[in-house]
C-alpha cells in the first residue's frame, strides 16, 4: 500500500512538472501582456503582473494596428473554408465510396500517392497560378487553393466505406435518389467524422502562415497570423503589445480546444494533422 | 392509342435519362473536387518537375533545354548546404527527444489518474495555437537579458546564453532555440499517437506479468516498449516527415530571418526565398524535388514497416 502511494506520488510529481512546463509559454503569454514595462524587463523576471486589470498593452496594439480587421479576415476565411471544403469532401468521398465509375480504385490510389507531396512543393506554381488568375490580395485565395483535400477526403470516405451497403440498397429501393441518400442518411451517420475534419480545418485556416504571407501583401486582407507576423516585423516594435495581441489572436483556438477536445484529439489519433 | 405511345416514349425517356445519370453521376460529385486538384494539386506537380529541369541561361533569360543545372546550382549553394544542415540537425534531434519524452508521459497518463481532462489540455495545447503566436512568448523566454530561461541558469550559477543572440562564430545557440521550441511544438501531437498505441495493449500482458511478479519496470521494457514499438516507430517516421519542413518555428524568434546571422535556414525557407523573394525559380523547384525525394524515402519506409508489422 505504501509502494503505491510513493509511486502515486512520482506519477502526479512529474505529471504536474511536465504540465507546468507545456503550459508556462501561454502562462507567460498572456500574464505578460498585462505587465507594465518596467515588469516586462525586469530581471529576475516579474512572475505575476501587478495590474491584471492592466489594459493598456491590448489598447495600445489594436491602435497601432487594425486587429478587428485580421480577426474579422480570420473568421471569415476559416468559416468559408469549413464550409466549402466540408461540401466538396462530401462530394468526392461519396463519389469514391459509393458511385461506379472507371478507375475509381485506381484514381483514388492515386490521389494517395499525391498526399506525399507537401504543400511546399506545390506553393511554388500555385503562386505564379493565383497571380495569373488575379487572385492575389483577396480573400478568396485564401479559401480556394485548399478546397479539394485528399487527406479530409481520404479520412471521410474512409468512414462511409464502413456504412453498410444494405442501407443503401434500400434506400434506393424506396426511391431515393443518390443526392438524397446522401444528404439524409449518410452525412448525418458520419456525423462524428465530419466534425473532426471540420475541427482539423478550422485550425489548420486559423493557424495558417506561409501561404498568406505570399499572397497578401494589402494591410486590408490581412489575417490575424499575418497581421502579428507584420507587427513583429516593424522596426522598434514594442514586444509587450506584440504578447497582447498574441494572446487575443490563440484564445478562438483554446475555447475550441476546451470544448472539442475529445473530437480533436481522436482525429488526431486516427489520422494526424494535415501538412 | 395515343396515350400509350406517349407513355411508351416518356418511360424510354426515362430509361435513358436513368442511364444517362448512371454514366455520368459520379462526374457529378466529382467535378468540383477534381477542379481544386488538377488546378492545385497536378498541376503544381507535374510543373515543379519541368521547371526544375529547365535549364535557363541567366544573362539571355532565354530557357534552353533541360538539364541538370538547377540542382547542380542548388546543391553547391552555401544556404542550401546551411538549409540541408540545419534542417536535418533539426529533424535528427527534435525527433528522437520528442519521442523519448512523449513515451514516458503517455505512460504517465495511460494509469487512472484525477484531473485526466486537466493534464489532457495541458499537453495537448500546443497543437492547436499558431507557432507565430506562441513563437513570440518563446521569444521572449530566450531573450538574452530578460529571459526566463536565462534566469533559470542563473539561479544554477550558469552564464547568460545569447540564444537568439548574433555571439559566437556563427551564433551556434541559434538552432539550439528552434529545437527546444520545436521539441515542444512536437509533443502534444506524439503524445497522442503513443497513448492511443498504449491504450491498444491488451491489459492481459500485465495481469499475466504481475502473477509472475513483474516489477513495473521489467514491466515496461519487456511489455510496454516491445509492443509499442511499431506505433514509436511510426509516429517517428510522421514526425520526421513532417519535421522536414520546419518553417513556422523559425519565422518569430527573427521576425522572419533565419537567424541573428542567416545562420539558420531550412530547405523551405530556402525554397521560399529563392522563388518568393529572388524569383528563381528553377533553383525553387530543384530544392523542393531534393526536399521531396527526402521525404518520399522516408515515407516508403514507413510503408514498409506498416506492412512488416501487419499495422
Amino acid at each position: 500500500m505504501r509502494a503505491d502511494r510513493i509511486r502515486h506520488f512520482f506519477v502526479y510529481f512529474f505529471l504536474i512538472f511536465g504540465a507546468v512546463i507545456m503550459l508556462f509559454p501561454f502562462y507567460w503569454m498572456i500574464s505578460s501582456s498585462f505587465k507594465t514595462a518596467a515588469e516586462y524587463n525586469s530581471f529576475p523576471p516579474t512572475w505575476v503582473p501587478s495590474n491584471w486589470l492592466n489594459l493598456d498593452n491590448f489598447v495600445r496594439a489594436f491602435e497601432k494596428r487594425n486587429f478587428f480587421v485580421y480577426f474579422l479576415n480570420s473568421v471569415i476565411v476559416t468559416f468559408c473554408s469549413v464550409a466549402l471544403t466540408g461540401i466538396v469532401t462530401i462530394l468526392g468521398a461519396f463519389a469514391f465510396s459509393r458511385l461506379r465509375f472507371p478507375f475509381r480504385n485506381a484514381v483514388f490510389g492515386l490521389l494517395l500517392a499525391f498526399m506525399m507531396v507537401p504543400f511546399e512543393m506545390l506553393v511554388i506554381t500555385n503562386y505564379q497560378t493565383v497571380t495569373r488568375m488575379k487572385m492575389v490580395n483577396s480573400l478568396p485565395v485564401l479559401i480556394i487553393p485548399f478546397i479539394s483535400s485528399i487527406f479530409y477526403t481520404y479520412i471521410l470516405k474512409n468512414f462511409f466505406d464502413t456504412i453498410p451497403d444494405s442501407l443503401y440498397y434500400s434506400a434506393r429501393i424506396d426511391g431515393a435518389s443518390n443526392w438524397k441518400y446522401l444528404w439524409r442518411v449518410m452525412v448525418p451517420i458520419a456525423k462524428p467524422s465530419l466534425v473532426t475534419i471540420m475541427l482539423l480545418n478550422a485550425i489548420s485556416s486559423w493557424n495558417s502562415f506561409m501561404w498568406p504571407t505570399l499572397v497578401i501583401t494589402s494591410n486590408r486582407y490581412r489575417t490575424v497570423q499575418l497581421g502579428l507576423f507584420t507587427f513583429m516585423s516593424e522596426a522598434g516594435s514594442d514586444t509587450k503589445l506584440q504578447l497582447a495581441a498574441s494572446t487575443v489572436s490563440i484564445l478562438p483556438m483554446i475555447v475550441l480546444f476546451l470544448f472539442a477536445r475529445r473530437y480533436i484529439v481522436n482525429g488526431v489519433a486516427r489520422g494526424g494533422l494535415k501538412g | 392509342m395515343a396515350d400509350v405511345k406517349t407513355a411508351k416514349k416518356k418511360s424510354r425517356d426515362e430509361q435513358g435519362n436513368y442511364i444517362f445519370n448512371r454514366r455520368f453521376e459520379p462526374f457529378g460529385y466529382l467535378i468540383p473536387f477534381a477542379l481544386g486538384l488538377i488546378v492545385f494539386t497536378i498541376y503544381p506537380i507535374v510543373n515543379v518537375v519541368i521547371m526544375a529541369f529547365k535549364e535557363k541561361y541567366r544573362l539571355s533569360g532565354r530557357y534552353d533545354g533541360f538539364g541538370l543545372y538547377n540542382f547542380e546550382y542548388v546543391l553547391a549553394n552555401d544556404d542550401f548546404r546551411n538549409a540541408l544542415s540545419n534542417t536535418f540537425l533539426y529533424v535528427f534531434t527534435v525527433v528522437p527527444i520528442a519521442t523519448v519524452l512523449a513515451i514516458l508521459i503517455a505512460n504517465l497518463l495511460n494509469q487512472k489518474i484525477r484531473g485526466m481532462a486537466i493534464f489532457q489540455t495541458a499537453y495537448f495545447l500546443p497543437m492547436v495555437t499558431s507557432s507565430i503566436a506562441v513563437g513570440l512568448s518563446w521569444r521572449y523566454i530566450f531573450n538574452t537579458q530578460v529571459g526566463v530561461l536565462n534566469w533559470i541558469l542563473s539561479v544554477f550559477g550558469i552564464n547568460a546564453v545569447d540564444w537568439l543572440g548574433a555571439s559566437g562564430a556563427r551564433a551556434p545557440w541559434n538552432i539550439v532555440a528552434v529545437i527546444i521550441f520545436g521539441i515542444w511544438n512536437m509533443l502534444p501531437f506524439t503524445i497522442i499517437l503513443l497513448l492511443s498505441g498504449l491504450q491498444n495493449i491488451d491489459p492481459m500482458y500485465y495481469t499475466a506479468a504481475r502473477v509472475d511478479g513483474a516489477g513495473s519496470r521489467m514491466m515496461f521494457f519487456r511489455i510496454t516498449v516491445p509492443l509499442l514499438a511499431p506505433t514509436i516507430f511510426l509516429t517517428m517516421i510522421i514526425n520526421m516527415i513532417s519535421a522536414f519542413k520546419v518553417y513556422n518555428e523559425i519565422i518569430p524568434f527573427w521576425s522572419g530571418r533565419p537567424g541573428a546571422m542567416n545562420n539558420v535556414y531550412t530547405m523551405v525557407y530556402f525554397i521560399k526565398e529563392q522563388f518568393y523573394s529572388k524569383d528563381r525559380l528553377g533553383f525553387a523547384a530543384a530544392a523542393a524535388i531534393i526536399l521531396f525525394l527526402i521525404i518520399f524515402a522516408f515515407t516508403m519506409l514507413q510503408r514498409f514497416v506498416q506492412r512488416r508489422f501487419r499495422y
